[in-house]
């Protein structure tokens, strides 16, 4: 190879091209490479040292949820033919990740009801943040209207690219009700006429998230019309898919553009990522849509293909005039949703969705009549809850935690804020049966009288 | 003969399936050619399903009770009715029609496809990993942030810069951070940097990422030799220059011989210098970015790092910063505390002049597990012998398309080496021969070779940009090298042949202005 090339040494070809003064020169400082095994085995042991969803009974939720997934996605996403290519530049001999993202559109278009959807982005966030950059794109004003049930770390990464597009985030408080009153508080919803009163003729986009953080389900078709009575701005729901099947759509609500974390659709928890964001939009909003998007065709002997479309959108093509920087996203998670809707099918949707309205409400009645736990608010909830628990949230976790039960999240340490003290946020799925809920019950009810004993009121 | 040499079944077949059809005998379609497209919404039947509910084990009370009728659903979204033996057939069916790097060689220009080795799979579906719940609690969660942290140190080390966040979700989310970044450390200066300068070679991720981040593009020009115009570079660096963003080696394959005093003159006016990592599969353990005066460098898991890409995802970016930068970076950060633990770091100094999150929770982490899982194979020695074989096979593979006197048609476009991938000029085979680097490229799919990247950088002529990686054997480079000799033989005697290819796909060249002009994008259902 070296005569071919006319160097002596592989050296050379480095030496010929790279200053001295650039070179490195030493090892890195790095431990030495190992064998298969020695490195399955370190993995191995560093999964060990996780507590997963396999290991205790856990209701984490806020974002990311312990959904079954089903084999068949393993099976899909471990193959070949799916995992190792490239983005299809290539459509010839990409008609499969081509087809699987056109079959993805179409599936994200029927669950939200609008009626085009791009081929994934990045996750739920960052979707909202791509939303409000095509708001700006589409009516050039400053504002983003946002409601304070956004999860927390939305309204963070909002606010981090909000400083970029030079947009003003104004945040909308919830209702807050009697929250620990018997009587019944009913709060936890964007407070309608804070919103109304924020949305002015220089709001570029109103967001919300449908349910919100703290489970409640919001009005959407009534905090739509508002945003739309009091000016023009761009309506953008966060969305839980997995609701889509009992919930109304986006797209009935008047919401214009709905985007939102894809991983309770067939993806597994992996710390937080890869999942995928799902983005669809009204027909209006498509020419400003980010990221890939697969179109029809047909090749030139007349067969139905798919290729890779609207492209003069993409950086590649419109470099700095371009509607998203984005370039690879989430293609094999789009797969594994595409996947589990089939999977899930036009029936399962709604009774997956019953089924944990179902157990959601049990669970919500069953920790709230116990001493010292109250309902946050009053709405509907769908798969999660919030809960205002009478003593220290992290003591409780810590004993429950010793009992072998996550019961949740403690909002306060995600959020920091103030308001949050003393909320449990509790998620349901359908791995958690009735005899998970009561046994949570059980070890809940028990940590959260010793903690009240421990420290008198 | 031994029993073994006559096991034709189990013997290597060699370097084979290279036969491409003639366009003579191709008239007659393959099966996948002859099945018409469906999609999954087309197929299955009313009341057919995979799908098995758990029971209902609660009380079900009032369906208004439960949920107002307002909130519901009237109709369900009409997804697929099917059952599962249909799904497994529908989506096996439609993955044939794809090629794959585990198929064949995938010399796509700057995208490094690399081998994915399964051991990677195997390790990240491992239920302390796949089923770990982004909140669970850090001393919960030893594990993954260990990983984290051994990851953050080995990127560190790499790139010569000491600080990392893993948080980015591909290359051009680094990139946003990247400029973010910037952004920030001017403004905690007091001082407002409108312009970023990128080369006219630049990835278009590059100035798309520069609007997103509200500042302004400025163009460098290239010069003679492939590098950046340091005239040009002189005349537009000033105080209004935020940042400088660059690809190095660059997207011609060419590392920038005056890169020292590219530094000194972007340091020279107070801005600072980016590195997008897309081709660092070039040096690393050679050459590294912050010792280049680079400020924030960008990493492609999914590409120098073996990271699968899945056809278009997921990827991951985390990006490395020097002191300077180190206060801005997103949060959370993992951190080794005193006693040996580790932490999600939230504010890593008081009044932290953190830019924020770039998303929700840490970051790609099941990338992290493989990356890390590829670093610890590899280890110091083998990156950097990976990075020599990426950049040998590369200048092999130029020599071997110069000996096949493929030169005189698709002369490199800079330079004389290369580092881990060239860049080929088909301009003076469009005028030759009367095929463009498009047919060429759809050419070669008959060959069953992936082409390389086409018609970037913009600009070169025609360009077809070429990295062969360092997973490629001898014997793979020798038959891409034949094929396109082949090509352009063939060229010669009759053009119409490239233009029409191909020929052996499952579709063959697509409509693709008829589908921007009138967008399908989603299945008609009834």
């Amino acid at each position: 190879m070296l005569a071919a090339i006319g160097v002596s040494s592989v050296q050379e070809i480095f030496e010929r091209q790279i200053p001295e003064g650039v070179r490195l020169g030493r090892e890195l400082d790095l431990p030495q490479g190992l064998s298969e095994q020695e490195v399955f085995a370190h993995l191995s042991q560093l999964a060990a040292r996780n507590v997963s969803a396999e290991d205790e009974l856990s209701f984490l939720g806020a974002g990311m949820y312990d959904h079954y997934v089903p084999a068949l996605i393993d099976m899909l996403m471990e193959r070949s033919e799916f995992l190792t290519p490239y983005t299809p530049y290539q459509p010839e001999i990409s008609q499969g990740g081509l087809q699987v993202m056109f079959e993805y559109q179409t599936a994200i278009s029927e669950l939200t009801g609008l009626p085009v959807s791009n081929a994934s982005t990045y996750e739920g966030p960052s979707a909202v943040a791509a939303a409000a950059y095509l708001a700006k794109l589409h009516n050039s004003k400053r504002r983003l209207v946002i409601s304070a049930g956004l999860h927390p770390h939305t309204i963070e990464t909002l606010r981090t690219l909000a400083h970029g597009y030079g947009m003003e985030v104004v945040q909308v408080p919830l209702t807050t009700g009697s929250a620990g009153a018997a009587s019944g508080s009913t709060g936890g919803v964007t407070d309608p006429d804070a919103w109304a009163g924020a949305i002015d003729d220089d709001t570029s986009a109103a967001i919300f998230a449908q349910p919100n953080f703290y489970g409640a389900v919001e009005d959407a078709a009534a905090l739509s019309a508002a945003a739309k009575d009091a000016g023009e701005p761009v309506v953008i729901a966060q969305v839980d898919p997995i609701t889509l099947g009992i919930l109304q759509p986006p797209g009935a609500c008047g919401v214009d553009v709905a985007v939102g974390e894809g991983q309770p659709l067939g993806n597994r928890l992996d710390f937080g990522g890869p999942s995928f964001g799902f983005f669809a939009a009204r027909e209006e909003y498509l020419r400003r849509m980010p990221g890939r998007i697969a179109g029809e065709t047909v090749d030139v002997d007349g067969r139905r293909g798919f290729v890779l479309t609207l492209q003069t959108r993409e950086q590649h093509i419109r470099r700095e005039k371009a509607t998203s920087n984005i370039c690879t996203a989430q293609a094999l998670n789009a797969l594994a949703g595409v996947v589990y809707l089939a999977w899930l099918g036009r029936r399962g949707i709604v009774e997956l969705g019953e089924l944990l309205l179902a157990r959601t409400h049990y669970a919500r009645d069953k920790l709230a009549a116990l001493a010292g736990v109250d309902k946050l608010h009053e709405q509907p909830v769908v798969r999660e809850f919030a809960l205002r628990l009478d003593a220290d949230v992290a003591a409780v976790r810590g004993r429950c935690l010793a009992q072998g039960v996550n019961p949740g999240v403690d909002v306060h340490a995600l959020s920091g804020r103030d308001e949050d003290r003393g909320v449990l946020l509790v998620a349901i799925t359908e791995r958690r049966s009735r005899a998970d809920i009561d046994r949570l019950a059980e070890v809940l009810g028990a940590a959260v009288a010793s903690e009240r004993q421990a420290v008198p009121a | 003969m031994s029993a073994i040499d006559e096991n034709h079944l189990h013997a290597d077949p060699g370097i084979d399936g290279h036969h491409p059809h003639h366009p003579a005998t191709a008239a007659a379609a393959g099966p996948m050619q002859r099945e018409r497209a469906r999609t999954i919404f087309q197929k299955g039947s009313p009341g057919r399903r995979a799908f098995v509910c758990p029971p209902l084990d609660v009380p079900m009370p009032d369906a208004e009770e439960l949920l107002p009728e307002r909130f519901r659903r009237d109709e369900p979204p009409r997804l697929p009715e099917v059952s599962e033996p249909e799904i497994v057939r529908h989506y096996v069916g439609i993955s044939k029609r794809n090629f794959d790097l585990d198929s064949g060689f995938y010399p796509l220009g700057s995208c490094t496809m690399k081998h994915n080795p399964r051991l990677h799979e195997r390790a990240a579906a491992l239920p302390g990993h796949a089923r770990l719940h982004p909140l669970q609690d850090p001393e919960r969660a030893q594990g993954a942030l260990e990983l984290m942290f051994n990851l953050q140190g080995a990127l560190a080390e790499i790139s010569g810069l000491p600080h990392v966040s893993l948080q980015p979700s591909a290359g051009s989310h680094g990139e946003l951070a990247g400029v973010l970044l910037t952004r920030a450390y001017h403004e905690d200066r007091g001082e407002t940097r409108r312009k970023v300068l990128t080369p006219d070679t630049a990835h278009g991720t590059n100035p798309a990422t520069v609007t997103m981040a509200g500042l302004e593009v400025v163009k460098l020009a290239t010069n003679p030799d492939g590098g950046i115009d340091l005239d040009d570079l002189r005349a537009k660096a000033d105080s209004d220059v935020a940042c400088l963003m660059l690809t190095n080696p660059n997207t011609l394959g060419l590392f920038d011989p005056n890169i020292e005093e590219i530094a000194a003159i972007v340091h020279g006016v107070g801005a600072t210098l980016y590195y997008d990592g897309a081709n660092l599969n070039a040096v690393m353990g050679l050459s590294r970015p912050g010792d280049m005066g680079f400020d924030i460098v960008h990493f492609n898991l999914h590409k120098s790092f073996t990271q699968p890409h899945g056809g278009g995802g997921p990827g991951s970016g985390p990006i490395a910063v020097s002191e300077r930068i180190a206060p801005f970076l997103p949060r959370p950060v993992v951190a080794r505390d005193d006693d040996g633990s580790f932490a999600l770091d939230f504010d890593r100094e008081p009044g932290s002049r953190s830019i924020g999150r770039l998303r929700g929770f840490h970051g790609n982490y099941g990338c992290f597990v493989r990356s890390y899982a590829y670093i610890c194979s590899l280890g110091a020695d083998g990156l950097k012998d990976a990075s020599e074989a990426a950049v040998l096979n590369a200048n092999y593979l130029l020599a071997r398309l110069r000996e096949k006197g493929v030169a005189e048609h698709l002369p490199l476009a800079y330079g004389e080496l290369c580092m881990h991938e060239f860049v080929l000029s088909g301009g003076p085979m469009k005028r030759a021969l009367k095929i463009k680097t498009l047919d060429l490229a759809k050419r070669l799919l008959d060959f069953g070779f992936h082409p390389p990247t086409v018609y970037f950088p913009l600009l070169v002529d025609e360009a077809l940009m070429i990295e062969p990686t360092e997973t490629e054997t001898i014997q793979t480079l020798d038959a891409f090298a034949d094929a396109i000799a082949q090509i352009l033989a063939e060229a010669a005697a009759d053009p119409e042949i490239a233009l029409g290819a191909p020929y052996s796909t499952p579709v063959r060249r697509l409509d693709e202005v008829a589908a921007a002009k009138r967008p399908v994008i989603r299945q008609a259902l009834d």
